[in-house]
């Protein structure tokens, strides 16, 4: 917790770059909201670009369903300020405000047919009737569900109606559309579908979308800028490839796809390059740029990701820029795309090594003694998690849900 | 299934069968006539009382919407983690009985009561103005029974609102009031149309009110009923009366059903 701060000023300072020259459309300054005493956003500062399609990701109780419930005026933040293409809206009501939003649950009007439903912004928006007749069937067209203007939305399976919750909102065009884990509810093969016929909606139409979601894979799918979130405060931001491989913290490392990640001492720094000697004796090099803090002595869990590890018979030799470490297969799955190994490692944990099927005859199999070896420039540092976080972590509530 | 047989069919049987029959009041002898004579008859002979009836009961339960819908929607939206408490508080009155609650009544609207002495004192109203034994005393005593009959039906409707759906209209620019036109309103009418037929049926075919509080002034049908089988003995009469006012109340339950379903009504009772 106590690093966040850090982080943080090293990833705006890493996002200005991919922003560079854009334009804010929503910026949160300094944003807390206290429920009850616990804090569910703790000192939020993002800046949204215009066109964006933006995610916060994290568990749930980590803040991002309060985050966007804020930006829509449902909740009013505690200290703080928003700003909406330029404008304060802190404290401004839902229907005035230049957003709409596509409900976790949809929402829809159960007593109005789907033309209706589509049509209400509108309507509320005194537009002429021939101008709505015209936007909604355009939307409805976009939303792929242009024969169900005079059904009932109760008459609709659930892909349906998320489509239709979508063009509810996004016929108003607002400055800024807001998604509350609109896919939920969806089974797993239609909800693929959906995100990239989300995106594609997307790009059409030139919204902002700020998405929030606790699946990591559909946020680094369809985002072109995310934020990982935990207990109320930002733990990564940036591009999602960014930061999926510098996270900066172990639980981006943990939360934002998976990691091996082993806990040493940097006992050595030369130049760009610092040697971290682990507990089992073993060194490993790291970029000292990728170190949370450029000391000898510090404390850190260096990481890397399972796919860009390269296994190798125990013969092997890696090179300077290149990391190394013996171990034994434990298991090894085929899963057609590849093979997963687990390895093991002479203190005894296992490190994941994800090999791609790309024809190789020999692969390693269980009990092989196999060097597992990966370019320095894929290693990264973070500090280890502060004990008894998870712990509170728990005592945050179910607050997203 | 036994219980409704011996509970509800039977006796609606016996009721509908008397309702065939012609009575003699003085010996109190009845033989079957199998002809239905005896409703076009009790009809033409009572029609300003069921009149009378319609109108207390439609005024009693327009005053009980206007009254109980603020009450239920408040409890239902602002009632927060106290809503079962404010709804027991709405119903304590109704643990009296039904009989000693109207008379109070009577005690409150009569000249020399409070509220009306307060009235004459504060020069609101004239020394030869009565509320007691007029209708309006009997529309009064109406509303007030009757209003648990309006209140819960309402508030289960309205609690029933999803207010995600609400915070989508705050969301798609409605206002307060276009929140409240466009879905609260439209979302509650199967609880106004339920809480309209359980208040004004019980209302029509009601004696006690308009016996206590009505005095001599225009008599209802509900009085009618029971002096016929109470006071006159005329059990044919009565039957074919009550079958008249029986049909009337399933009139109403069937609008109720060809508009908005019959499963709706099962949610409120």
């Amino acid at each position: 917790m106590s690093n966040s701060a850090v982080d943080m000023t090293e990833m705006s300072s890493a996002s200005a770059d991919v922003s560079a020259g854009r334009k804010p459309i929503v910026t949160i300054e300094h944003v807390t909201k206290i429920f009850e005493d616990a804090p569910a956003v703790d000192d939020l500062n993002l800046e949204i670009y215009e066109g964006e399609f933006f995610s916060l990701l994290g568990p749930s109780g980590c803040g991002k369903t309060t985050t966007l419930r804020m930006l829509g005026g449902f909740e009013e933040p505690t200290s703080g300020r928003i700003f909406l293409g330029g404008k304060e809206v802190t404290y401004l009501a839902p229907y005035r405000r230049d957003v709409n939003t596509v409900f976790q649950s949809y929402a829809l009007f159960p007593h109005l047919s789907v033309f209706e439903n589509v049509a209400f912004g509108l309507k509320r928006k005194r537009m002429a009737k021939a101008e709505i007749r015209r936007r909604v069937s355009t939307m409805l067209e976009l939303v792929d569900l242009p024969t169900m203007e005079g059904r009932r939305t109760s008459q609709l399976s659930g892909g349906q109606q998320q489509r239709v919750a979508l063009a509810r909102a996004l016929v108003n065009e607002p400055t800024l559309l807001l998604l509350d884990e609109p896919m939920s509810a969806l089974d797993a093969k239609l909800r693929h579908q959906m995100q990239i016929e989300l995106k594609r909606i997307q790009t059409q139409v030139g919204i902002t979308f700020l998405y929030v979601t606790h699946d990591q894979e559909e946020a680094m799918t369809m985002s072109d800028r995310l934020v990982v979130m935990r207990l109320g405060r930002i733990e990564g931001i940036g591009t999602p490839r960014d930061v999926y491989d510098r996270p900066t913290t172990e639980f981006v490392a943990t939360f934002l796809g998976a990691s091996n990640l082993l806990a040493g001492d940097v006992t050595g720094i030369d130049g760009s390059t610092a040697t971290v000697t682990l507990t089992s004796g073993a060194t490993l090099q790291v970029a000292t740029e990728r170190l949370p803090e450029a000391r000898v002595g510090l404390s850190v869990k260096v990481g890397v990701r399972p796919e860009k590890i390269s296994i190798g018979g125990s013969d092997g030799a890696a090179g300077a820029d290149h990391n190394a470490l013996r171990g034994r297969v434990r298991v090894s799955t085929f899963t057609g795309v590849g093979n997963q190994y687990l390895v093991e490692m002479p203190w005894g944990t296992d490190m994941t090594v994800y090999a791609q099927n790309i024809g190789q005859a020999t692969a390693p199999r269980s009990g092989d003694e196999v060097v597992l070896t990966w370019p320095v420039e894929h290693t990264f540092a973070v500090r280890p998690m502060a004990h008894g976080s998870t712990e509170e972590e728990s005592t945050m509530g179910e607050i997203d849900e | 299934m036994v219980w409704l047989a011996l509970l509800f069919i039977v006796p609606l049987a016996i009721m509908l069968s008397l309702s065939l029959k012609t009575c003699n009041p003085a010996s109190g002898v009845c033989y079957m006539t199998w002809s239905w004579g005896e409703l076009p008859h009790q009809v033409s002979l009572y029609h300003s009382q069921f009149i009378t009836s319609l109108e207390y009961a439609a005024a009693a339960t327009v005053v009980d919407l206007v009254v109980s819908f603020p009450i239920a929607y408040w409890i239902a939206f602002h009632g927060g983690r106290k809503k079962n408490f404010f709804l027991m508080m709405l119903l304590v009155p109704f643990f009296v009985s039904f009989v000693i609650r109207t008379l109070v009544w009577e005690f409150i609207l009569s000249d020399n009561g409070f509220f009306m002495t307060f009235l004459r004192h504060a020069h609101l109203i004239s020394s030869n103005f009565h509320i007691l034994g007029t209708g309006y005393a009997v529309i009064a005593g109406l509303s007030y029974n009757y209003l648990p009959f309006t209140a819960l039906p309402l508030y289960v409707a309205l609690e029933r609102i999803d207010r995600r759906v609400l915070e989508a209209a705050y969301d798609l620019y409605a206002s307060r009031r276009e929140a409240f036109q466009r879905v609260i309103l439209p979302l509650s009418i199967p609880g106004i149309f339920a809480a309209f037929l359980l208040t004004f049926i019980p209302a029509f075919g009601d004696y006690v009110n308009q016996q206590i509080l009505g005095g001599t002034s225009s008599t209802m049908i509900g009085t009618v009923i029971q002096n016929t089988f109470l006071v006159t003995g005329d059990y044919a009469a009565g039957s074919s009366l009550s079958v008249v006012l029986l049909v009337i109340s399933l009139l109403g339950i069937w609008l109720y059903a060809r508009v908005l379903g019959s499963r709706s009504i099962e949610e409120y009772l």
